[in-house]
């Protein structure tokens, strides 16, 4: 527990604050604690996570990407006119489109990146526009409701139903996106290809003279993020039964957030699973106990932005105290 | 050769060939469609381009002391609210002069309010710029919404329109606003101490405070005087608009950004000059005015803008690989 | 110790190697026997760094080159080669990375490539205990690289180097931020692989350390070979005049100041923890030098003089007057100045221009009548400066880090002057700096302290603060412990006292 404390100390300090949140709104709510809040706080959440998971590989890998969220609004975009196209398709197919047509767009990033030498956040703020221009360009900001039947329909992965008649369920979109959790787990924390993002990230001169494939190493990175994004976006549409060319629009910056909250640092060589999740649960949680609080849901984001704002100030005077300790 | 190094010393490195760029844009332009060299076109880029300049300059100094400020946008549309606020509380249409000047000052307080609170933050806890000011454009974004309902505030007095629309010796007043904002941006960061520690605190911000420069106060001030240039930005946008509506001009944040870099700003901070920045966002404003004059939409600009800034880093890069190209090491 | 007729690990003859019309290397021989410790000796830039390049493989040599390894003739090699053969090198910023813990820095070459592969924990760490085993020493494994201090990291970058089949290690200014106490420990680990059969090539600039490691010294000059020295019998002195092509002087230039007024007063200043009861007084003119390992308190004294950190007690006086700056602005009000020991990140802002850098710290000086910054102001102050202190320079919006070690210490040296400076702190003035530049640097002080100047110098270098300064103190565990006069104690006296 201690060296826990030590070696992740934004992620232990961020547990407890969730355990404390989670404890007190239980006592202060009778509505929190119930399977049906928790089953739908994580279907409401399942697109942000897949998100968070894609973003913490880059992150640790050293670079930024806010092209992530337009980029998945291209793959509905792209995927629907290939659904169209085969006339069909299922999950399986839909699943390996998606993740194919958002490695293309992520591989268009890490090759700008890695060919150009420039710092991610130009090239993604470019990209970010020139996806987001011409999507809304084609589709003319017009919505398609014309879509497969399995992909729109409802397919629940955990059903129950409680003594008094409500139905809690899980939908699919969790189910993927605890594989996508997993999966990124697995690469980040279990291969060797994950030691080597994480080197890149923490000293890339040094990952070089190792040996690391650098090249390589962006196109992992952004190809896997690019990866999450489409699924992340096939998923929404399951969710939101149609594809709306600006839905997805400005939810980048809030997962980044998220993850950087989660004890995920920018620049590189530092971020964990379980800390990416916690920060996307604490801003979950966070809306989801003001509003069963019954405040009113235009507060939801200052009070959000607030508290993101007080974590990053604390966490950081702590890690200052630290870092003065050993002497010069 | 040295008339060019003393132009490039003087101007930076970066201001010929976006010049270059610039003539290039306008000329291609001007063959494409006659529309678009006619007083009506130039006047009308003229208007559209001040507001997106004002908060660029509020973005470039962030950038330039190695950070960044996501939160501009709300900055601009909250100061925008409180000028609203007041002249609604003054009658709204009836409200006077005195009126504005006070809602003004006000929304001139909010924004360098908010842009302190950051600097303070950055500068005394060493948080990073990035999440910092994404932390503060969730919560004014948040307050915003919270105190209109999500809902546009409109209603003000016609005299504003001649600050929105009127012009002086056939100036637009939004330009004459943002020429004089550019220049004193021009002359802070060129000349003097405060300008001086910025480029010194993008490059290395312990060294420059081993060196006796106070960087907290430094940092401070830089998210303080964004703000402020935000808040001009927001007073701008109301007397276009004539309305006010947080999220207005959303779009713009990355642009900024986009300016920001097309001008020549070195992304880690350290390096760069207001007047390239000028340049390129007024070959942006020519691309946007003139695809849009070629039947292009707004939404294909803004694809091109992000084209163009590729473009530009890889002749970046491909001039450094003909520079460099011999030899290695 | 292996007998001068082990097999040669390593043999390479006229080695040259051109950069754009310039030999950075011009027909080179350098050969290495198995289990040989060989030092490699030149100032910045005399193509060591080149040579190391060559051997593993990142540059390939100029035509007309042989190349023989562990017997065997080679064409030309490549870094995968290289690493096949047993060649490691431990760069001088040690290439490690810092949120890692332990273990995984050390065993991270095996995580290379591109074909993924699930990491196996468990046999990694028993190898990295082997390793550590074989070099004797005990490290935590799971600590974070960079909550260790810097001659712990320089052990894990041996350790990762030796889990591969090391044969042939080239050590790149392995000692450049250690302590002596810690280099001694570094040269015992060195001395236990040379044991082992493994062949240590040695590159540094500190005399003492490769004459006390080394069996025999290859010097280059300019690119060009000096000559393959056996260190028996080799002096330092030769040894730099070997590598410099001057002859240095090592006189003592300390001179009396007793009777002059006290610029610098401590009296039993003490800040818990990093020093305690210091008293001292510094004179008008003087060059007071405090010598002590690094951890003896020596740069947090200097800390709290210019006013980074505040002292739990005692008093300080300035001229006479009793004076506590709360920060560095207030101590250069106050006509202190720091020259930093970490001239590359504190000294300098190395990628912004000489003039600047040089300006930094009297902006207001520089001021005209309404407030602005007078470039005009600026550049004769500069230009001043840079000729006073004769800078080599091209232009003076250059940017810093074009310069050569010793000419941006006269930048450091220049813009602190320019604050009109009554005391003048050098930290480790000389880090980094050639064996013929520091000469030039010391001249500089003399001059200044001449010309009235209170110079408190810190360093570890023993023998280049008994040279240089008029008194020496002895700071140890945070502590004054004895007074030297420069002209009554040698060289090799103090050392036995600061190192005991």
């Amino acid at each position: 527990m201690h060296r826990l404390a030590r070696d992740y100390p934004v992620e232990t300090r961020l547990f407890f604050v969730l355990l404390a949140m989670c404890v007190g709104l239980s006592l202060a709510t009778d509505t929190f604690l119930t399977l049906g809040n928790i089953t739908s706080l994580l279907n409401n959440n399942a697109v942000n996570l897949i998100w968070a998971v894609g973003l913490l590989v880059v992150l640790i890998a050293g670079g930024i990407d806010i092209s992530f969220a337009v980029a998945a609004s291209v793959v509905q975009y792209l995927a629907a006119q290939v659904f169209m196209t085969i006339g069909g398709g299922n999950w399986a197919i839909g699943l390996v489109v998606a993740a194919a047509l958002g490695f293309g767009l992520g591989l268009i990033n890490a090759l700008l990146i890695y060919r150009l030498r420039v710092v991610s956040i130009v090239i993604t703020i470019a990209t970010f526009n020139v996806f987001f221009g011409l999507l809304m360009f084609f589709t003319r900001g017009r919505n398609i409701y014309t879509l497969p039947d399995w992909w729109t329909d409802r397919i629940f992965i955990f059903e129950y139903q409680s003594a008094n008649g409500t139905w809690s369920e899980l939908n699919l979109s969790v189910g993927i996106m605890i594989f996508c959790a997993v999966a990124t787990a697995i690469l980040i924390g279990w291969t060797t290809l994950g030691r080597q993002l994480y080197a890149m990230g923490d000293n890339p001169e040094g990952a070089r003279r190792a040996g690391v494939n650098i090249g390589f190493m962006h196109v992992l990175a952004y190809g896997w993020l690019g990866m999450m994004a489409g699924i992340a976006g096939l998923c929404q549409v399951n969710i939101a039964k149609e594809v709306v060319p600006n839905a997805l629009y400005g939810r980048e910056l809030e997962v980044l957030a998220a993850v950087v909250l989660g004890g995920a640092r920018l620049g590189g060589g530092r971020g964990t699973i379980i800390g990416c999740i916690l920060g996307v649960l604490f801003v979950a949680i966070t809306q989801n106990g003001l509003n069963l609080l019954g405040i009113s849901p235009f507060a939801f984001q200052m009070i959000i932005g607030a508290a993101i704002l007080v974590a990053i100030s604390t966490s950081n005077i702590d890690l200052g105290l630290r870092r003065k300790a050993p002497a010069p | 050769m040295t008339w060019l190094k003393r132009t490039n010393a003087a101007l930076g490195a970066e201001t010929l060939p976006l010049m270059g760029f610039a003539i290039l844009v306008f000329l291609a332009f001007s063959l494409a469609t006659p529309l678009f060299v006619t007083g009506r076109n130039l006047s009308s880029m003229a208007f559209q381009m001040p507001a997106l300049g004002l908060l660029t300059l509020a973005m470039l100094v962030p950038i330039l002391s190695g950070g960044l400020n996501l939160a501009i946008i709300f900055q601009a549309n909250l100061s925008g609210l409180t000028l609203a606020w007041v002249l609604i509380q003054f009658g709204g249409p009836e409200a006077g002069m005195g009126a504005f000047l006070l809602g003004s000052l006000l929304a001139i307080c909010v924004g360098a309010l908010s842009g302190a609170v950051m600097g303070v933050v950055v500068a005394y806890t060493g948080a990073h710029p990035i999440l910092v000011s994404l932390a503060m454009m969730i919560f004014l974004r948040g307050l915003g919404e919270f105190l209109t309902r999500g809902g546009d505030i409109s209603g003000f007095p016609e005299f504003l329109n001649t600050i929105g629309y009127g012009t002086v010796l056939g100036i637009p007043v939004p330009l004459i606003i943002f020429g004089i904002a550019a220049l004193i941006w021009h002359i802070m960061l060129t000349k003097t101490k405060h300008g001086f520690s910025v480029y010194m605190i993008g490059s290395n911000i312990r060294a420059a405070d081993y060196s006796g420069l106070n960087t907290k106060r430094t940092l401070t001030l830089i998210y303080t005087f964004s703000g402020v240039i935000c808040a001009i930005a927001g007073i701008l946008m109301l007397t276009r608009f004539n309305s006010v509506r947080v999220g207005h001009g959303e779009a713009l944040l990355l642009v900024t950004v986009l300016a920001c870099f097309l001008g020549g700003i070195d992304p880690f901070g350290g390096f760069g000059r207001v007047l390239p920045v000028v340049i390129a966002l007024v070959t942006l404003q020519m691309l946007s005015s003139g695809l849009n004059l070629l039947g292009a939409n707004q939404h294909l600009s803004t694809a091109v803008w992000g084209l163009f800034l590729i473009a530009v880093m890889a002749l970046r890069w491909l001039g450094g690989r003909l520079r460099n190209g011999k030899g290695e090491d | 110790m292996p007998s001068s007729s082990a097999p040669y690990a390593l043999r390479l003859s006229h080695v040259s190697k051109t950069f754009g019309g310039l030999k950075a290397l011009d027909h080179v021989d350098f050969a290495v026997r198995e289990g040989e410790v060989h030092c490699l000796a030149g100032e910045n830039g005399c193509g060591k760094s080149t040579l190391i390049k060559i051997v593993t493989g990142v540059y390939r040599p100029d035509p007309g080159a042989a190349i023989e390894l562990f017997g065997e003739a080679k064409e030309g090699i490549t870094p995968g080669e290289a690493h096949e053969l047993g060649i490691a090198v431990i760069w001088q910023d040690l290439a490690l990375f810092p949120h890692m813990t332990v273990a995984e820095n050390i065993a991270f070459d095996r995580m290379v490539g591109a074909l993924p592969r699930l990491v196996r924990k468990g046999q990694a760490r028993q190898d990295v205990s082997a390793v550590l085993d074989r070099l004797g020493v005990t490290l935590e494994l799971d600590a974070r690289l960079h909550t260790l201090p810097i001659a712990q990291r320089q052990i894990v970058a041996i350790a990762r180097a030796l889990m591969g089949k090391a044969r042939l290690v080239f050590m790149d200014e392995p000692t450049a931020s250690l302590t002596q106490s810690e280099t001694n420990a570094l040269l015992e680990i060195v001395r236990t692989l040379s044991s082992q059969g493994v062949s240590v090539v040695f590159v540094s600039h500190r005399l003492a350390e490769v004459l006390e490691i080394s069996e025999n010294v290859t010097v280059l000059r300019d690119g060009k070979l000096v000559g393959l020295f056996p260190t028996t019998g080799l002096t330092q002195s030769r040894l730099g005049e070997l590598m410099t092509g001057t002859a240095l002087s090592a006189d003592v230039k300390a001179q009396d100041r007793s009777d002059a007024p006290p610029v610098l007063e401590l009296k039993g200043l003490t800040r818990h923890g990093e020093f305690e009861d210091i008293s001292l007084i510094l004179r008008k003119g003087e060059v007071l030098g405090i010598t002590g390992l690094i951890g003896a308190g020596r740069t947090e004294l200097a800390h709290a003089i210019i006013g980074r950190s505040q002292p739990d007690a005692g008093e300080m006086k300035l001229n006479g007057e009793v004076v506590q700056p709360r920060n560095i602005r207030q101590s250069i009000a106050a006509g202190i100045a720091y020259v930093s020991e970490d001239r590359l990140s504190l000294g300098l802002i190395q990628p912004q221009s000489i003039s600047d850098n040089t300006a930094m710290s009297v902006l207001d000086r520089l001021l005209n009548h309404v407030g602005l910054i007078s470039s005009t102001k600026q550049d004769t102050l500069v230009t001043d400066w840079l000729t006073r202190l004769s800078v080599k320079y091209g232009q003076t919006s250059d940017a810093v880090s074009t310069l050569s070690g010793g000419n941006q210490q006269r930048v450091v040296l220049a813009k602190w002057l320019a604050t009109d400076p009554k005391l003048l702190i050098l930290d480790s003035p000389t880090v980094g700096v050639d064996v013929g530049a520091r000469a030039g640097i010391f001249r500089i002080v003399r001059e200044l302290a001449d010309r009235g100047l209170a110079i408190l110098l810190i360093s570890d270098e023993v023998g280049e603060v008994l040279m240089n300064a008029d008194r020496v103190l002895h700071m140890a565990e945070g502590r004054l412990v004895s007074e030297y006069d420069p002209h009554q104690t040698s060289v090799d006296a103090l050392e036995a006292q600061v190192y005991a």
